[in-house]
């Protein structure tokens, strides 16, 4: 049964993996890489990391992905627009291409002469022995236990990361004028829905609260409205 | 199934990964195949994490997944301010910091 479950779940990965590395559309892209992730998330059980799968399936095919469809939705999701133009003109893209391959093959075998190859006798084995439990490997309370004791160091670096990667982004993707100097509204004081203009009252002669104030001399008035800054 | 066949499949993920990096020029698509070179990675430790029978493996999986959500965060944040500024998002095509 595990057998059967571990191939299901390995072609999923691999074909998940395949479809990231090989479909046009970067969404596309994204929708397979969520698949991938799911798929992994299952032999993540067979490998009895029952909370690291739970993480996987929560935050990385959920959260992350969520972002990863908004950024593309937001940018466009344009097709790879040089590679049909390498593609038409000369043949460096293909070549490219081909390199790309080649190189990956060969990583691939050096991978698998380094993972499988070595003496070590456990990698043929099934792995360590397993008792059930409420605190077994793997559940939640062994991970956060190790977490809190041994790993409390990592743990900690771990969420400082995540604080500076938040602010990260919050500066790199902000409106590039600053959050304080919006330029494109102009400021709506409400003294001029009150009171429309033209109506001589006392505050309009001083030049107070309406922009454009019937004084000749309204330049040197304190002008409150942002309808005469420069833009 | 013994560990090696998941150390088999974590490696093809890992080079499958590599190959995208390589190729593809829409750096939404190289993010997104580095996260496959990470599954790949993670999928390994956890199998070893297995092997011996001890949590370690899935601690640093989960680091793992922080500092992948970490470089998302950037990347995506990196890729929306190329967006703003009007420049291609092609990463060939992405030379300002060449001499």
């Amino acid at each position: 049964m595990s057998a059967v479950l571990f191939f299901v779940a390995a072609i999923g990965v691999i074909s998940g993996a395949v479809g990231v590395v090989v479909l046009r559309n970067p969404f596309f892209s994204v929708l397979a890489l969520v698949a991938h992730l799911v798929s992994l998330a299952v032999l993540f059980l067979l490998l009895r990391a029952e909370f690291v799968a739970a993480v996987q399936v929560v935050v990385y095919a959920g959260a992350v992905m969520v972002l990863y469809v908004f950024v593309v939705a937001y940018v466009g999701g344009e097709e790879d627009s040089i590679g049909e133009r390498l593609r038409s003109g000369a043949s460096v893209g293909s070549g490219l291409r081909l390199g790309g391959a080649i190189l990956g093959g060969a990583l691939l075998v050096e991978l698998l002469i380094a993972l499988l190859g070595t003496g070590l006798e456990a990698t043929s084995g099934y792995g360590a022995g397993y008792v059930a439990g409420p605190k077994a490997y793997g559940t939640p309370a062994y991970i956060g236990n190790l977490l809190l004791t041994r790993f409390l160091l990592v743990f900690e670096l771990a969420s400082f990361l995540l604080l500076i990667a938040a602010v990260g982004g919050v500066v790199l993707a902000r409106r590039r004028g600053g959050i304080g100097e919006d330029d494109e509204h102009e400021t709506f004081v409400a003294l001029d829905v009150l009171r429309p203009r033209g109506t001589g009252t006392m505050a309009e002669g001083v030049g107070v609260g309406n922009g454009r104030a019937l004084r000749a001399d309204s330049e040197t008035a304190p002008v409150k409205t942002g309808a005469g800054r420069p833009s | 199934m013994s560990i090696a066949w998941y150390l088999a499949v974590s490696a093809i993920v890992f080079s499958l990964g590599a190959v995208g990096v390589m190729t593809r020029r829409n750096p939404l698509v190289v993010l997104l195949c580095l996260e496959l070179m990470l599954n790949g990675g993670n999928l390994a430790l956890i199998a070893f994490s297995r092997m011996w029978g001890n949590g370690d493996g899935q601690i640093l999986a989960i680091v793992v997944m922080t500092v992948a959500a970490c470089e998302v965060c950037i990347g995506l944040g990196m890729i929306v301010a190329i967006y703003r500024r009007q420049l291609p998002i092609d990463v060939d095509e992405l030379r300002e910091l060449q001499g």
